[in-house]
């Protein structure tokens, strides 16, 4: 007879409490902004205000752009050197690692030394400037996990044989990559994509050493400013987490062609079997 | 333009040694589709075009992640004047700097110590604890998010957790009767720091050691075991060995994700709270130190200790692989 997994089981519950505390704690309190009732009141004025909104939005828009400069950077690259340079392999993979080794603190101060005042490039000097330098940022620190994840997906088709294909029939090698390759590796640069925004969603060093009005520094100074609202921020901050990783995961099994929800049996009448 | 003489100082070792590389390449593919395309350009004959597809994301990193960093290397050796020196690597000697380095690497140590340990136990416990296949499930799924939930709203969380209004200081003081604020605890501080750091330490422990404990073979317990030896004798002399370098290379794993942690040292503790990164941030804000070169060595010290740091995890992760094959 199996013993009771006892120390198991009591690992397994302290450390459920210590995850799941936390995240009540914060939803109870993010609900006791009016005294006495159990509200959403925090939810409705966080909502209501323009900054949240402005911030929001703008952190949205440089993480999607981020996340199509990176897509439009690494495929090709990827593709490039499984095709053709497998031998630079490691130095690519080595480049892509850097920034998990360079603090974004570090990069960003950086940027603002190099594409400063009296730069070759003054990026700073401009605000379109300013916000191209935080998405070129973005880009940098989603490399690791974009390159990764394209690379995976397409260890998972074999490339030389759609690329041989494709020129066979006499497509040129951006048409290639553009309706074969891309598409293939559709889901793994999904699964990139969405772990990129939840980094660079909340992101708060390198939007507030470059001054942009994004999410992360709003984060920071509701922190400063309220007691309530910034509860519920959290709450709404794990739940985007929470998604964001969800898509990740199911895009990152899912193969190539695969739909993303199986297919409605249609309801055409049954042929009766004779 | 000061960064030219060091990027292009750069750039060529990279282009050769990838160069190299490239003549291999070219010997195995001469009998190709290319190499009627490469014998119309006798000129060229030597040089592999292929190169040109990596330009794109070479210049792309080349100015936005290897140019930034070599700009604040070189600047750690020089003066205001442009002179190299050594000075501002001495100066980092001094009382301020120091104490802030040695608290960054306390708290990134006690926060990886504490991280590694108890993920360890919860990986122990959901893999081979005899635990229903969904716990594992459920604590995989979840540390999946919470190793990316951190920045500033986990610190907003743990702040209504145990701030000074926070739901479990009040359910001591009101149940317990204990303010635990008035016998020494405070989350604004080292501790409460680092208890806030395991909520991302303990789930990447858990995920990143999986493929370990995952590997402990049950032949071994089972050969163990029929040669006689307990359960201690066989974690003492078999599964321990066996974890210590994938535990190990986790722990810099950790050791490093804590050493970078800014966001939430910000948000819990204003940027009051000294560590590396917050000095660092302060000085690019407004010139705290005083001297902007000595700006750059801090930098370059971070960098050092990051590098060194995943180096060694890799090391040791290579050295753990041997087990799991």
């Amino acid at each position: 007879m199996k013993r009771f997994p006892a120390v198991s089981t009591l690992i397994v519950i302290v450390a459920a409490l210590y995850f799941l505390v936390p995240l009540y704690a914060t939803f109870d309190f993010s609900l006791r902004m009016e005294r006495g009732v159990l509200s959403f009141a925090a939810y409705r004025d966080v909502f209501q205000s323009d900054t949240f909104i402005a911030t929001l939005t703008f952190s949205a828009i440089a993480s999607l752009v981020a996340i199509v400069l990176g897509a439009l950077i690494i495929v090709p690259t990827a593709y490039w050197v499984r095709l053709k340079l497998p031998k630079v392999r490691p130095l690519v993979e080595f480049l892509t690692l850097l920034p998990l080794i360079i603090p974004p603190v570090v990069l960003v101060f950086g940027y603002m030394r190099i594409y400063g005042n009296d730069s070759f490039l003054p990026l700073t000097t401009t605000d379109p400037g300013t916000n191209v330098l935080l998405v070129i940022g973005y880009t940098i620190l989603s490399l690791p996990y974009m390159f990764r994840a394209v690379d995976n997906g397409m260890a998972a088709i074999d490339i030389a044989t759609l690329t041989e294909a494709a020129e066979s029939l006499g497509a040129s090698r951006m048409r290639t990559i553009r309706t074969v390759i891309f598409p293939n590796v559709r889901s793994a640069i999904m699964s990139g994509a969405f772990l990129t925004f939840s980094i660079s969603l909340g992101e708060f060093v390198m939007a507030s050493l470059l001054n942009r009005p994004a999410f992360g520094p709003y984060l920071v100074q509701m922190g400063q400013d309220y007691a309530y609202q910034p509860a519920a921020l959290a709450i709404m901050a794990f739940g985007v987490t929470w998604a964001s990783m969800a898509l990740m995961q199911l895009f990152a099994t899912r193969k190539p062609g695969q739909r993303l929800f199986p297919r409605i049996p249609s309801f055409t009448p049954r042929s009766v079997k004779p | 333009m000061k960064w030219v003489p060091v990027f292009s100082g750069r750039h060529p070792v990279v282009f050769q040694a990838g160069h190299c590389a490239m003549t291999d390449i070219q010997a195995t593919e001469a009998s190709g589709t290319f190499a009627a395309e490469r014998a119309s350009k006798p000129p060229f004959a030597g040089i592999n075009w292929n190169w040109l597809g990596l330009l794109p994301f070479l210049i792309f990193v080349a100015l936005f992640l290897v140019a930034p960093v070599l700009y604040l290397v070189n600047g750690a050796f020089q003066n205001a004047e442009g002179q190299y020196t050594l000075a501002n690597i001495i100066a980092l000697g001094s009382d301020n700097i120091v104490s802030s380095y040695s608290l960054s690497i306390r708290l990134s140590l006690v926060s990886a110590g504490i991280g590694a340990l108890t993920g360890l136990l919860v990986a122990y416990a959901v893999i081979l604890g005899g635990l229903p296949d969904w716990v594992r499930h459920a604590f995989t799924t979840f540390s999946g998010v919470a190793s990316n939930f951190a920045g500033v709203p986990l610190a907003f969380a743990f702040i209504a957790t145990l701030g000074r209004l926070g739901l479990v200081t009040l359910i001591f003081r009101d149940v317990f009767g204990v303010n635990i604020y008035a016998v020494g605890f405070n989350l604004f501080s080292f501790w409460g720091l680092a208890l806030t750091y395991l909520y991302f330490q303990l789930p990447l422990m858990l995920l990143v050691v999986t493929p370990a404990m995952e590997g402990l073979k049950a032949e071994w317990r089972e050969a163990a075991e029929s040669l006689g030896a307990s359960r201690a004798q066989y974690w003492r002399l078999v599964a321990l060995p066996v974890l210590t370098p994938s535990v190990l290379g986790c722990f810099l794993l950790l050791f490093a994700n804590a050493f970078g942690t800014l966001a939430t040292v910000i948000a819990l503790t204003g940027s009051s709270y000294s560590v590396v990164p917050i000095m660092l941030y302060n000085q690019i804000r407004g010139n705290v130190l005083y001297n902007p070169n000595l700006g750059y060595a801090l930098a370059l010290g971070m960098v050092v200790i990051m590098a060194v740091t995943n180096l060694l995890y890799l090391v040791l992760r290579n050295r753990a692989e041997r087990w799991q094959k």
